[in-house]
């Protein structure tokens, strides 16, 4: 592995100092399951790696009646094994419990995952139908962005350069709603996902017709994005199969996906739509409890 | 070229201090400076498990941590797993259920295994095979592997429950 | 899992057990090594002073190097030696027998280190060692080549056209039956024809013929262990290697053919080993290694990284087939048609022989063609995986069974029970089998309880395949010393990748009538033991087991003449039964007379060697269920079975092992596995997340039947049992993808891209 210097600062404006003040290329390391892999194989360059698992903002996890509070460094683990992050934000749950084996998800974080910015990253699309809100600190201070406008291409996001995210914050789950995540892979476990669906829903007392609803789809652009429209043609409409299917098409319209080693376009764009509807039901199935 | 750092870490219940760039990886730390190669290095990328060891209770990647990140940290490695005399459960039920045939990625699976039954001592075999299927193993088509586990879970629960006799 | 004792049972045997240590499970002698982290593999080799080593790789599939610059890499502070081609001996165009066929040394040296060109991506060009891995890397990088990019060769059938740019000048077509070469370079190295009865006419007693086109990707063995060596070239000009090896000998053979020095300047150590499944008999890494411990003066130790096993080591092939079968109205072959062409990678050598051999192999067939061509591509240079050729040609033929089946009505075992191949029959290549099991294995399946048991879910349905392998003798050399306590100490040269030193001490124990606790197996240097082929071939067991079996008979000798001696009477009336030395008038256990001679006398050493070649071949025959989501084309195994005549069973929890992780193996073929290139030659997926071998969440358990039919020519009928396991899975879960979901997979892998988009098609 190509030679870099190490720091481990323990608040929040030194890890922002270090990185702001680096001479070289400054890359923050969170479980470093990805940073890692990449520094050895040269596709990214560090000379200086500064970790952030001591920064107790960064370590945050808060769940109570203003919402979730996830800080960027907690590893998966902490996040599934969270009964009321189950129950409340359960697509965020079901991502985290399939990022990697056992051994990454005791490393890896939700906050690196986003940060990444690939595509395909498992958690992307969870908190993007969760709406939760991205805390980013940097040498000009603090700010947020919604998590749907945090990537902007593949590998790439908003951060400027010392800015780092401390936390994502979702908002209180309201009564009647319900959440899920899947994604589809070729083996059942240790991929990356061909296609992934992360759908919220809320529905009336009645349980029968849909408030709202957000989807967010990843591996089939070239960043995770929000599908409004199918989204929204959701809202308002009874639940059933047709409702569910319209969405599932809308959803399948908005795609841009790649042919790759993971899957061609064909296939994604006819799974974009299988998963769409599977993932929405489970949602329902949640919502009602 | 970056310093190297001392590092104080807890390694199979004694303190050790080792010196380490910080681009060495954990598992390069263990294999080359500690000289403990029982871990191994299959994939570099946390894809096969050959290299897990446990930290602080948690099987992880050894591959995927800098020796820096070890400082103050309890790691547990396959050559602290035997007891003095004799070997640990599912040692025993890996050899008995002929779980092994290159056994390359035997220790890496034994210790997986070992974080995997303290947190869930009476698994389902669909929960051993999800939680365990970030360990590849190429020989054995896993079918002896995941029976072994099983077998060990049953021998620690009949040795907590004759350990909780006793203690009564 | 039926046992041994479990299939005798229901086959309603009440015989009294024939062996008492074989066919029992003791715990293998190196388990505590391998279970406490203290079994030294390649990678856990340290010699005193050594240092390391990293390889500079090809970027690009195929390209002439015009030049390459060191100097930048030599001045780099901690590096001290760098090698390429000009500092390996000028090979010639020698041809030379190296362990698992012959070499052309030229390919065999360039594959090490390329000379004038490269012929894959991650094709080997330079050598650097330095203090640490780190500083070798860095170096490397800094390692400058020029070279002239040439249009990549990847698709087998392009590369045959008369057009393809020629990755090797040297090359020529040479006619398999008559040796003779053709006379312009090509990309075609071998053409291979086999001929049987009267085809024409067979097929015109045809009621129904099914012709089909398969492609099979490029699929990699996919040992845990990366490849590694470590290298001393001592100042005497002695070269030692320790490296995991399926074949020490053969290692010795290639590094003294490479580096042009005495085999007996060449001793190789063998680690343990982590997998090999026929990928590590050639050497990738000790020949530069050992350059770099000339010029360093000490011992360099180069591991290969997981990409670098993907892409730069030896995979086994591609290829196209077509196949061609017809049948009569009762469901009788009539005729066989196969051709076949095998990617060989860059340079000649796939096993297209053993394919062509193997396409029909499970059939009584009595007009028959196979036509094979071995045939280079800008991918790696293919090696042995796991019965080398066949698994392909077997996903060909069983799938046009299973058509052949549906359009006759029958059942797919009742079919192959009518044709079987069985004692007597003649392949389309020449060979009459002697007694095998095929028509066992066949029964096993249908009286198995999976069998028996209807599928009855949607979306679900069932697939049977069956497949051979020949296996192989060789020769082998076993030596024991007895030690004055009453163990034996066995050393042995086959190298263990799973547990086959326990087989072969079982055995010696066994024909001495001890214990397998009491013999000490040592898998041994290549100076510390008698010439033994590679670890492969599934001949380890029954070769090197009968050398334990002829070490037993030497030492019993042995034993009897001191005994007599000892005890002053007739050699003739002394006997060695069952674990005892039997007098005139008295009978003492092997224990005691070793202590006895032990103190009368020279030591007790003795010796077994064997070179036999009737191995009997083996057949095996799956059966696996699936459940295909007919919105993704994603298939699920929800049982498997597999019966494999293994012979004798010397251990059969290492056979059942072997029996079930070849089909894994070979589900993972079947489904997932495939080098991924893109336009430019170069290979996407070259790591372990995205070549995607089988993890335990993706299998039932493999219920693993062994049907015992044992081999005549093996003094305890042993069979080889690793490598058949792999050839019938993808077969089987083709057959029952269509059985599920009505659609055919020509291609393989079958993932869910290809099962969607043919289950698409068939909706629109």
């Amino acid at each position: 592995m190509r030679d870099f210097e190490y720091e481990a600062p323990t608040s929040l404006a030194d890890a922002v100092g270090l990185l702001a003040k680096s001479k070289g290329t400054a890359r923050p390391l969170a479980g470093g399951t990805d940073l890692i892999d990449h520094v050895r194989t040269g596709r990214l360059v560090a000379d200086l790696i500064v970790d952030l698992k001591k920064i107790p903002e960064l370590m945050v996890l808060e769940l109570n009646n203003a919402g979730l509070r996830l800080g960027a460094a907690v590893p998966c683990y902490k996040i599934y094994e969270h009964p009321g992050i189950l129950e409340q934000y359960s697509a965020i749950s079901d991502s985290s419990n399939i990022i990697g084996g056992m051994q990454v998800q005791n490393r890896a974080s939700v906050g690196g995952n986003l940060a990444n910015a690939g595509a395909a990253a498992d958690s992307t699309p969870a908190l993007i139908a969760l709406n939760a809100r991205v805390i980013i600190a940097g040498p000009s201070g603090t700010r947020e962005v919604a998590v749907d406008q945090f990537c902007t291409g593949p590998g790439q996001n908003v951060l400027e350069p010392g800015e780092i995210i401390v936390e994502l914050q979702f908002p209180p789950r309201p009564a009647h709603s319900g959440s899920h995540y899947r994604r589809f892979i070729p083996r059942n476990e240790m991929d990356i996902a061909v296609v992934g669906v992360g759908a919220s829903v809320v529905l009336d007392a009645s349980g029968e017709n849909f408030v709202s609803a957000r989807i967010g789809l990843g591996a089939v652009a070239a960043k995770p994005f929000y599908a409004q429209e199918a989204s929204e043609l959701l809202a308002g409409q009874p639940v059933n199969d047709e409702t569910i299917q319209k969405a599932a098409a809308a959803a399948r319209a908005v795609v841009h996906p790649i042919t790759d080693m993971r899957g061609t376009q064909e296939f994604r764009t006819h799974v974009t739509g299988v998963l769409t509807e599977r993932v929405i039901k489970k949602a329902v199935e949640r919502a009602r409890g | 070229m970056a310093k190297k750092r001392i590092v104080t870490a807890t390694i199979n219940g004694r303190e050790e201090e080792f010196l380490c760039q910080p681009r060495q990886t954990l598992l390069e730390i263990l294999r080359n400076t500690l000289n403990l190669t029982g871990a191994k290095e299959g994939c570099s990328n946390g894809n096969c498990g050959a290299c897990s060891v446990i930290i602080d209770g948690r099987a992880v990647n050894s591959c995927m941590i800098l020796g820096v990140e070890a400082e103050g940290a309890n790691i547990e490695t396959i050559e602290g797993l035997a007891p003095g005399d004799g070997l640990d459960p599912l040692q025993q039920a890996f050899l008995e259920n002929a779980a092994l045939q290159c056994g390359i990625c035997t220790p890496g699976y034994i210790m997986s295994a070992k974080a995997f039954l303290d947190e869930n001592p009476n698994p389902t075999e669909e929960e051993i095979r999800f939680s365990m299927a970030g360990n590849l193993c190429r020989c054995t088509g896993y079918d002896k592997i995941v029976r072994a586990i099983q077998q060990a879970a049953e021998t620690r629960a009949e040795q907590s429950a004759s350990c909780a006799k006793e203690t009564v | 899992m039926a046992t041994i004792d479990e299939v005798k049972a229901a086959e309603g045997s009440d015989e009294a057990p024939k062996y008492k240590v074989i066919g029992t499970r003791p715990i293998r002698h190196d388990g505590a090594d391998k279970v406490t982290g203290r079994a030294l593999y390649g990678a856990d080799i340290k010699i005193k002073g050594m240092i390391f080593g990293a390889i500079l790789r090809s970027p690009h599939a195929h390209a002439n190097i015009k030049s390459i610059d060191t100097s930048k890499a030599e001045a780099l502070p901690g590096v001290r030696a760098v090698a390429t081609s000009a500092d390996l001996p000028e090979p010639g165009d020698k041809i030379a027998e190296l362990g698992e066929g012959a070499v052309v040394l030229n390919h065999l040296s360039s594959n090490n280190l390329a000379r004038t060109k490269v012929l894959y991506k991650g094709h080997a060009v330079a050598a650097v060692a330095a203090d640490n891995l780190h500083i070798a890397q860095e170096a490397a990088s800094l390692i400058e080549v020029e070279y002239e990019v040439l249009p990549p060769v990847m698709d087998v059938l392009k590369a045959m056209s008369s057009d393809a740019p020629v990755l090797n000048p040297d090359v020529r077509t040479e006619e398999a039956s008559t040796g003779e070469k053709g006379d312009k370079p090509t990309n075609v190295a071998k053409h291979i024809v086999f001929e049987k009865g009267d085809i024409e006419k067979g097929f015109a007693d045809a009621k129904y013929v099914v012709e089909r086109e398969f492609r099979t990707s490029t699929v990699h063995q996919g040992y845990i262990e990366p490849h590694v060596a470590t290298v001393l070239w001592n100042n005497d000009g002695q070269i030692t290697v320790w490296t995991p090896t399926q074949g020490t000998f053969s290692v010795r053979s290639q590094m003294a053919e490479l580096l042009h020095v005495p085999l007996a300047r060449v001793k190789v150590v063998p680690a343990e080993i982590g997998g090999g499944f026929g990928g590590k008999i050639s050497v990738y890494l000790a020949p530069a290694a050992a350059v770099l411990s000339r010029k360093a003066g000490v011992p360099v130790q180069i591991v290969m990284d997981r990409a670098d096993v993907l892409q730069a080591t030896g995979p086994t092939p591609g290829s196209f087939i077509r196949i061609k079968m017809g049948v009569d109205a009762d469901g009788r072959l009539t005729a066989a048609e196969a051709w076949m062409a095998y990617e060989a990678g860059g340079y000649p050598g796939s096993p297209i022989g053993a394919g062509a051999m193997c396409v029909f192999s499970c059939y009584d067939i009595p007009n028959g063609r196979v036509e094979g061509y071995d045939v280079c591509v800008n991918k790696p240079r293919t090696n042995a995986y796991r019965a080398p050729g066949a698994t392909n040609a077997a996903f060909a033929t069983e799938t046009v069974v299973d058509e052949l089946c549906e359009k006759l009505g029958m059942e797919p075992v009742e079919f192959r029970l009518l044709n079987a191949s069985k004692e007597g029959t003649r392949r389309i290549d020449g060979v009459t089998y002697p007694r095998v099991g095929l028509v066992e294995t066949l029964e096993a399946i249908k009286n198995s309880d999976h069998y028996k048991t209807p599928l009855t879910g949607k979306n679900q349905g069932r697939g049977i395949g069956s497949g051979f392998w020949f296996n192989a003798g060789l020769k082998s050399a076993v030596t024991v010393t007895v030690n004055t306590d009453g163990s034996v100490s066995l050393l042995e040269g086959s190298t263990d990748i799973g547990g086959s030193r326990t087989g072969i001490a079982m055995q010696f124990a066994e024909a001495m009538g001890l214990a397998a606790e009491d013999i000490k197996p040592a898998v041994v240097d290549t100076d510390s033991v008698g010439y033994t082929d590679v670890t492969g071939g599934s001949r380890v067991t029954y070769a090197t087991g009968w050398a334990a079996y002829e070490a037993a008979q030497d030492l019993k000798r042995q034993i009897v003449a001191r005994a007599a001696e000892l005890w002053d009477v007739d050699p003739a009336q002394v006997s060695y039964e069952d674990g005892h030395v039997i007098g005139p008038d008295k009978s003492v256990c092997f224990k005691e007379i070793a202590m006895e001679l032990s103190t009368t006398g020279e030591p007790l050493i003795a010796r077994g060697v064997s070179n036999h070649n009737e191995p009997g071949g083996a057949f095996g025959t799956h059966l696996v269920d699936v459940e295909v989501d007919p919105d993704t084309g994603k298939v699920d195994i929800l049982r498997y079975t597999a019966a494999q005549d293994c012979g004798t069973a010397i251990h059969p929890a290492y056979v059942e092992g072997q029996i079930q992780g070849g089909a894994v193996q070979g589900i993972g073929w079947g489904l997932n596995e495939e080098y991924w290139y893109d336009e430019t030659g170069s290979m996407r997926n070259a790591n372990f997340l995205d070549y995607r071998i089988p993890t335990c969440y993706d299998l039932p358990m493999i219920d693993a039947i062994i049907v015992e039919v044992p081999n005549p020519g093996h003094p305890y009928g042993v069979r080889g049992v690793g490598e058949v396991p792999i050839v019938p899975p993808p077969a089987a879960l083709e057959a029952a993808i269509y059985d599920a979901v009505g659609v055919r997979l020509y291609e393989l892998p079958m993932s869910p891209p290809r099962v969607l988009h043919e289950l698409l098609k068939k909706e629109s």
